[in-house]
């Protein structure tokens, strides 16, 4: 069943200028005062749910472990903590990269993602290969792409040597855009 | 007390204005032949119902922190009296309002349901169907356990690849640079807040414009729609034929209603909520993230879209889907509705129907990852227990070919099968494409030893047919 398309009633005598010139003022004020309040609650609302997009957390040196405790040509899994996280981020907090010793002093740390969409790769030791199990991207030792999707190779982590510790710079997610 | 009850109820009412309010839209005339290909926008706006309630009732123990929530859900599915069955339902009900809206869509658009005066109920439908998609998405996301985890990173890199603005987009997903203690509430906001919000709005828009436009009328053959006359010709129909909504018409969405909802209810008693994965600890990377079944289909394109273009598929598809069934209903209002007139419509259904459901179960098998752990292969199937079949058949394993190549029914299908590539490719041609590469193979050139190629290449030339051409020492027969 359709209903009437009209809910303004019929005037039922015309409105005088005076009438329309207050009426008119009392729309825009309503209107005003509408907006105003919206932005009153808008403007924090937004402000805070895009405030992540500014937040700017410069990568920080963690040392991740003794020189001594990595062999030489190996790449093996190492746990960071995220240096400054929320109270309640919990496990969440954690993160890995994996870390190929190169040379007595020194060290590559890949991302774990990979450059596909961000999965995790495994190192597969034996065969000197990362291999992601979403899309099946694969990557030589040195990060290179072998195989798959991935439009770039393994994003590495800055890492030094200092004190006979090894350190790495913490850095976002890599994200990867394309156009 | 009878009288009693009554007269107290004739009292609400007169204050309330119950009556007043639903009488209209319950008796509201529909056409006498709108049957069972009309129950299922009610029973997607049921299975949404399902969801607000066994939503809510998740809701009383469920603690959106990234370090409690995964706890939190064991706590539901294994302890909580109901928590199990809520979980299934809920997950069931998800799956119900998928299919639902799907099928709700499919019958508008062969009906030509969509046309005048119609065109904003279809934009408001894809909008809400939009909105269900989310839903789902973010419901998984609330899991929180390991697949949880990284289908948020996923979600952010496809979002980086938006032009311009792609890493604040990701920024956004994750709220922040990485994974934490902020990820998890943004999404339990927009899944909880946010997007029913606007589901009951747009509900609320859709139902308004499905009283003011009505029911539409099934379609007939040759009886084309004319904005000029339509209106009029739409309210003699209802005044020569029409039935009142309720009960005439709403009976069958009754029926079909509960018939959902005991399945929905089964199924969770039955099959039970998703499992939880492995906590959601970033750190554990032996991970395998995959999507719930409704976005399967998705997680396969995202695999078998051509790299070169990729990027902008994930960009450009989805906005130029959302765009054309957005602007459908204007680009053709009027004409024809009969879907024997319009076959290119059923053309249109059944192709995404097929190419949706090829792709989900290329996405259930998703022959393009590796597998990660394949058993050894027996000596029956090397067909040697010792000598450079055998040694090779071990490096074949231990250099990841094994991963991704399968042979008699081990191994991984993300590359060519071999089984009897022996019978195709000589020791040179094997050689090659061993220390070379190839398309989606890596080059084991520059890791492989003289003697280890020359054991898996003796390997796979003896993966032939006859087993009486497999050349080696101590040969055992080969099954096959």
């Amino acid at each position: 069943m359709n209903e009437a398309t009209t809910d303004r009633p019929a005037p039922e005598r015309p409105l005088t200028p005076e009438e329309l010139t207050r009426r008119g003022f009392l729309e825009k004020l309503c209107l005003g005062l509408g907006g105003l309040c919206a932005a009153i609650l808008g403007i924090p609302l937004v402000g805070f749910v895009i405030a992540p997009l500014f937040r700017r957390t410069a990568g920080q040196w963690v040392s991740i472990g003794n020189i001594t405790d990595f062999e030489i040509g190996k790449t093996v899994k190492v746990t960071l903590v995220d240096p400054s996280p929320l109270p309640w981020a919990g496990i969440t907090a954690r993160s890995a990269v994996w870390l190929r010793r190169a040379g007595a002093e020194e060290f590559i740390a890949f991302s774990v993602n990979c450059t596909h969409l961000g999965c995790p790769v495994r190192w597969l030791p034996e065969a000197d290969l990362f291999m992601c199990p979403c899309h099946g991207g694969v990557y030589y030792a040195d990060g290179m792409v072998a195989a798959g999707p991935p439009p770039k190779p393994l994003i590495r982590y800055e890492a030094r040597t200092a004190g006979g510790r090894v350190e790495i710079k913490t850095m976002a997610i890599p994200i990867t855009t394309t156009l | 007390m009878k009288r009693l009850i009554i007269g107290s109820w004739k009292w609400l009412d007169d204050r309330l204005g119950v009556s007043h309010l639903i009488a209209p839209a319950a008796k509201h005339l529909v056409p006498h032949d709108a049957r069972w290909w009309y129950v299922f926008g009610s029973a997607t706006l049921l299975a949404f119902i399902v969801q607000v309630v066994t939503g809510v009732a998740l809701s009383f123990s469920y603690v959106s922190s990234a370090s409690q929530a995964y706890e939190t859900l064991q706590f539901i599915t294994n302890q909580a009296p109901f928590g199990r069955f809520l979980r299934g339902m809920h997950y069931f009900g998800a799956s119900a309002m998928v299919l639902m809206v799907g099928a709700h869509m499919a019958q508008t658009f062969l009906f030509g349901s969509y046309k005048y005066p119609r065109e904003m109920n279809w934009t408001t439908g894809v909008l809400l169907l939009g909105f269900t998609l989310v839903m789902g998405f973010t419901g998984q996301l609330l899991r929180w356990d390991q697949t949880a985890t990284w289908s948020v990173v996923v979600a952010a890199e496809q979002a980086g690849r938006v032009p311009l603005i792609g890493n604040w987009l990701a920024q956004f997903i994750l709220g922040g640079t990485i994974i934490g203690g902020a990820t998890l509430s943004r999404f339990f906001a927009i899944h909880v807040f946010l997007m029913p919000a606007f589901i009951f709005l747009f509900i609320g828009l859709h139902l308004r414009l499905v009283l003011r436009h009505g029911i539409s009328e099934p379609p007939v053959d040759g009886k084309k729609v004319n904005p000029a006359t339509y209106r009029a010709e739409y309210e003699d129909l209802l005044r020569k034929t029409g039935r009142p909504f309720w009960p005439d018409g709403a009976w069958r969405d009754f029926v079909f209603g509960t018939a959902m909802i005991v399945a929905i209810a089964l199924l969770a008693y039955v099959v039970g909520p998703p499992r939880l994965d492995k906590p959601p600890d970033p750190s554990v990377l032996n991970a395998d993230p995959r999507p719930d079944w409704y976005l399967l289909w998705y997680f396969a394109v995202l695999a078998l879209i051509p790299p070169k273009i990729e990027g902008y598929v994930m960009v450009l598809a989805p906005a130029v889907i959302g765009i054309l069934l957005l602007a459908a209903p204007l680009l053709n209002n009027r004409g024809e509705r009969a879907p024997s007139r319009r076959p290119w419509s059923i053309a249109v259904v059944l192709l995404s129907v097929i190419m949706i459901g090829s792709l989900w179960i290329e996405g259930a098998r998703s022959p393009w990852s590796p597998n990660f752990d394949p058993p050894p292969l027996p000596v029956r199937v090397v067909g040697a227990d010792s000598g450079p079949i055998f040694t090779g058949a071990k490096l074949f394993r231990d250099k990841g070919c094994l991963n991704c190549h399968l042979i008699d029914g081990y191994g991984g299908r993300r590359g060519p099968e071999l089984s009897y590539v022996g019978d195709k490719l000589s020791q040179s041609d094997i050689i090659i494409r061993i220390l070379n590469g190839g398309v989606n193979m890596p080059a084991f050139g520059k890791t492989l030893m003289p003697e280890e190629l020359a054991q898996i290449t003796a390997f796979i030339q003896s993966r032939k047919r006859s087993p009486s051409a497999i050349s080696g020492t101590n040969l055992g027969s080969r099954e096959r």
